[in-house]
């Protein structure tokens, strides 16, 4: 029986809020970083649902998101990368429409059901833009959420799914925008969301002959909370039945918004509960699952710590610098950067992207970058490859530099040692410069550095470890699994 | 091996005024630099057999060297080596004479740093994946004086204003030198309430951004002797390239192996035991007030972890039994970097021949350079000793 083995989120730290001066909402809203997107809050979840697990055994990924970084290159070969699975997976985008995300988990589900995977991972993650102090700007939050689906060992087991399908013109970017576009608000959720949404339950409990009573909780989309309460009144659910949608919290985080709700349905379904997940889009895809004993052990860190670590920022305008400045990292002390070396890049896919550190075979040591010749016992070409991306560091020493950094300042570069072993000298980012000392647990974060020449160039930095890290496991790869080098 | 000692001799140097030259192209420092060592020698430019240009960003060849002097169709190569470029044009320049293949050479370092219209260091880099985090040189070396302070348990205000009484002695000294490209005094409380560059350096414990260019003639002490009597004896060059600190996790941050394996070797060569009490100064590489600090430690002028003690008692000052950067250094020079190691044997030179005016030294019989350059876990590290003719 096909289901959910293992979920997983990422809520970035910052939030606007309350004591945000400038700031129009109430409640709070998550807010990815400057050095944020789709693909490194798919890459952050993807990391906590595998957490423990074993990444050779991925098939197959899934990325869903209404905000992909390339319009021609694949977000899902990037994320492969950063999350070290296989070469040998099948891998696709699924994108440019708000339900993406319950399209690629009943995809993967599907192909879980058909054997063409044993387990495969689906990615989702989105950061939407509404126009500055728009209403869209303000009910909006980024965020992502990670679900292994496979056949055995599932916490959820998939009960069945049910889509409409229905051009509405409700919202929509067109490529090159920047914003999110609407209708008239009233016709988008009496004729769109509130007619095309209760059509997709019925047809699915048609489908499968079950009655809404049975659920004990419905992850349900909406664009805010007053239209998700209209909602769940018009379907008749008890307030019980309500997943939380964490407005005032999180935000909707688009593609991301009804998975992550699964997600945080998991972290409380008790065994036998049948879970609904409720998308919308250009029609909706209906999702069911129902919890098993195994349900405890399918979580990961979660939404729930994502959601409790958080740092709220003190004013819009450093929120409003992060969105327009997009990014070229150029100080005016500076010159303008040239574009990275695309050879170089792909080069160095193992050691940038896999964050891949050589453990010497003969003398233990691990060295980052991996080095041909030993920098402790001089052994030549004899190491292993060791991912660092998942190991606790700590800071061994840090500058604060005023000058060097664009958007960021003082840019924070700091010295990681890794538990284990290895080094590595890099940015910090997601800090709070009172946090910034010497011994302070850091983990690493995908991020991205810049975009020059329409290039996206993601490279890992260090940020304040917000949760506890298992160990990893099955993260020493005796070869590596791509042909590039490094 | 034979080592360089007293093997080759200085017979003339020059040196420019450092600063913002806004009147002078690269080629014209070298003029000027080149001249005042030939006129300082008593030679002419068709005397120079061979030549070696440091220069790091200047120019990619020796060419401009020749075009510049107009040379007579001599060999010149062209040395690169980061901040030790100029020591090491010096140390080729020298070993071709200790080899016997010329008699008299010349090794010129240059930098033209101010035409980049950029007021930090704008060094163009080789392609490549772009992701090793931006680490202008403020930045390297705060990560070192951020770890030094936790290393000894320094308090934050305690450790600035060890720094500060560093940058305040460069300046003092600096005073003094009308070649230097900053004359003024600064007080330990500007420099501590300077603002913020990378923390914890701020604007005063960094070395500033200058043009200047610097000049030797080096021949044998045989053929030094026909020019004049107050020639300068090279005692030793010594060497030292490193690049594992920053892969490996064992390393502190807080002391420069390189320049530790340097000084040691110059130290051999020159047949020096106790540095502290045989040197009588040292122009050092203090592109940061934490770069001098560690150099102490690293050169063995002071116990590692008591550098701080021994700037607190005006060890390194012009008074001081040690005397370090007595025209001024990298602080009041600033850093063409071609050019600053030649700057600094030129000071020595000068001091050894009782000529440094008003920052003369009583004794001054032997003097030690040091150059380090590249980053905190992979420096290039030259150190030279000199010694008068007597």
């Amino acid at each position: 029986m096909p289901g959910i083995v293992a979920h997983g989120a990422y809520v970035p730290r910052f939030r606007l809020g309350s004591q945000t001066s400038g700031w129009p909402g109430s409640g709070e809203r998550a807010v990815a970083n400057f050095d944020e997107d789709s693909v490194t809050m798919a890459v952050a979840a993807g990391v906590d649902c595998l957490q423990g697990r074993d990444r050779q055994a991925v098939d197959a990924l899934f990325f869903a998101s209404s905000t992909v970084p390339y319009a021609e290159k694949q977000g899902a070969a990037i994320i492969a990368a950063a999350l070290d699975l296989r070469r040998d997976i099948f891998a696709a985008d699924v994108t440019d429409v708000l339900r993406a995300g319950a399209t690629a988990l009943r995809s993967a589900l599907d192909a879980v059901a058909a054997g063409s995977a044993r387990q495969a991972l689906v990615v989702v993650a989105d950061s939407r833009q509404g126009t500055r102090r728009s209403d869209t700007e303000r009910n909006s939050g980024d965020g992502a959420a990670a679900f292994l689906v496979g056949q055995d060992a599932v916490g959820a087991e998939f009960i069945g799914s049910f889509t409409l399908t229905e051009n509405m013109l409700d919202n929509w970017r067109s490529s090159g925008d920047a914003f999110v576009r609407s209708w008239e608000d009233r016709f988008a959720a009496e004729e769109g969301l509130e007619r095309i949404v209760p059509d997709a339950v019925d047809g699915f409990l048609a489908k499968y002959r079950l009655a809404l009573a049975d659920f004990a909780r419905v992850a349900l989309y909406a664009p805010d909370a007053r239209r998700h309460a209209r909602l769940a009144r018009r379907l008749g659910l008890r307030p019980d039945q309500v997943q939380d949608p964490l407005f005032g919290r999180l935000g909707n985080t688009g593609a991301a918004f009804p998975l992550m709700l699964l997600a945080s349905a998991l972290e409380g379904a008790k065994p036998g509960d049948m879970l609904l997940t409720v998308s919308y889009g250009d029609g909706s895809d209906v999702l069911a699952f129902r919890a098993t004993p195994l349900v405890k052990e399918s979580s990961a860190a979660g939404l729930s710590a994502f959601l409790d670590s958080r740092a709220v920022l003190p004013d819009y305008e450093t929120f409003a610098r992060w969105r327009d400045v997009w990014l070229t990292d150029d100080a005016a002390r500076r010159p303008a950067p040239s574009s990275p070396s695309v050879s170089a890049l792909w080069r160095e896919s193992n050691k940038n992207l896999r964050l891949y550190a050589g453990k010497c075979n003969a003398c233990g040591c691990v060295q980052y970058p991996p080095q041909r010749v030993c920098v402790n016992c001089q052994a030549l070409d004899d190491h292993s490859h060791l991912r660092l991306s998942d190991r606790p560091g700590e800071l061994f020493t840090y500058s604060m530099d005023y000058i060097a950094g664009a958007v960021d300042t003082p840019l924070v570069v700091g010295v990681v040692d890794f538990q284990g072993g290895g080094r590595i000298i890099c940015m910090m980012t997601d800090r709070e410069l009172d946090e910034v000392r010497v011994g302070m647990p850091v983990q690493m974060s995908f991020r991205k550095l810049r975009v020059v020449n329409g290039i996206h160039n993601y490279y890992w930095k260090a940020v304040p470890r917000r949760l506890n890290l298992a160990s990893p496991v099955a993260s020493q790869v005796e070869a590596p699994p791509v042909s590039a080098g490094g | 091996m034979n080592g360089i000692k007293d093997r080759v001799a200085i017979i003339g140097m020059g040196c420019t005024r450092f600063g913002e030259r806004w009147d002078a192209s690269a080629a014209d420092l070298m003029v000027e630099a080149a001249y005042e060592a030939y006129a300082d020698a008593g030679i002419e430019s068709r005397d120079v057999q061979a030549a070696w240009l440091g220069t790091v960003s200047s120019f990619r060849t020796g060419q401009p060297l020749a075009e510049a002097l107009k040379l007579d169709y001599i060999p010149i190569t062209r040395v690169e080596n980061a901040c030790a470029t100029a020591t090491d044009a010096f140390r080729n320049a020298a070993y071709s004479v200790a080899a016997g293949i010329y008699d008299i050479v010349l090794a010129v370092g240059v930098e033209k740093l101010k035409d980049s219209g950029f007021s930090g260091l704008a060094v163009p880099e080789a392609p490549g994946s772009d992701v090793t985090p931006p680490t202008p040189p403020p930045s390297q070396f705060a990560m070192a004086a951020t770890r030094y302070f936790h290393q000894y348990g320094i308090p934050y205000e305690e450790g600035k204003r060890t720094l500060a009484q560093i940058a305040a002695k460069n300046h003092h000294n600096g005073t003094l030198n009308p070649r230097a490209h900053f004359q003024q005094e600064v007080s330990t409380e500007q420099v501590v309430n300077a603002p913020m560059i990378a923390w914890p350096l701020g604007l005063f414990d960094c070395c500033g951004v200058s043009d200047g260019a610097a000049a030797a003639i080096i021949t044998t002490p045989e053929i030094a002797r026909t020019f004049r009597r107050d020639y300068v004896l090279v005692k030793a060059l010594a060497l030292s390239v490193g690049a594992f600190g920053a892969i490996r996790s064992d390393w502190d941050f807080t002391h420069f192996p390189e320049s530790v394996r340097a000084s040691q070797a110059a130290y051999q060569e020159a047949g020096i035991a106790s540095p502290r009490e045989e040197l009588d100064m040292a122009m050092v590489h203090d592109c940061f007030t934490i770069t001098e600090l560690i150099i102490y430690e690293d050169l063995g002028f002071s116990q590692r972890g008591r550098g701080s003690e021994d700037v607190a008692n005006g060890s390194f000052a012009l008074e001081g039994d040690l005397p370090v950067n007595t025209d001024g250094g990298l602080k009041c020079f600033g850093h063409p970097i071609g050019a600053s190691g030649i700057r600094m044997i030129y000071e020595v030179y000068k001091q050894l021949q009782g000529k440094a005016e008003g920052r003369q030294l009583r004794k001054a019989d032997l003097g030690l350079t040091h150059n380090l350059g590249g980053r905190p876990g992979s420096f290039t590290c030259s150190v030279a000793i000199f010694g008068g003719s007597q």
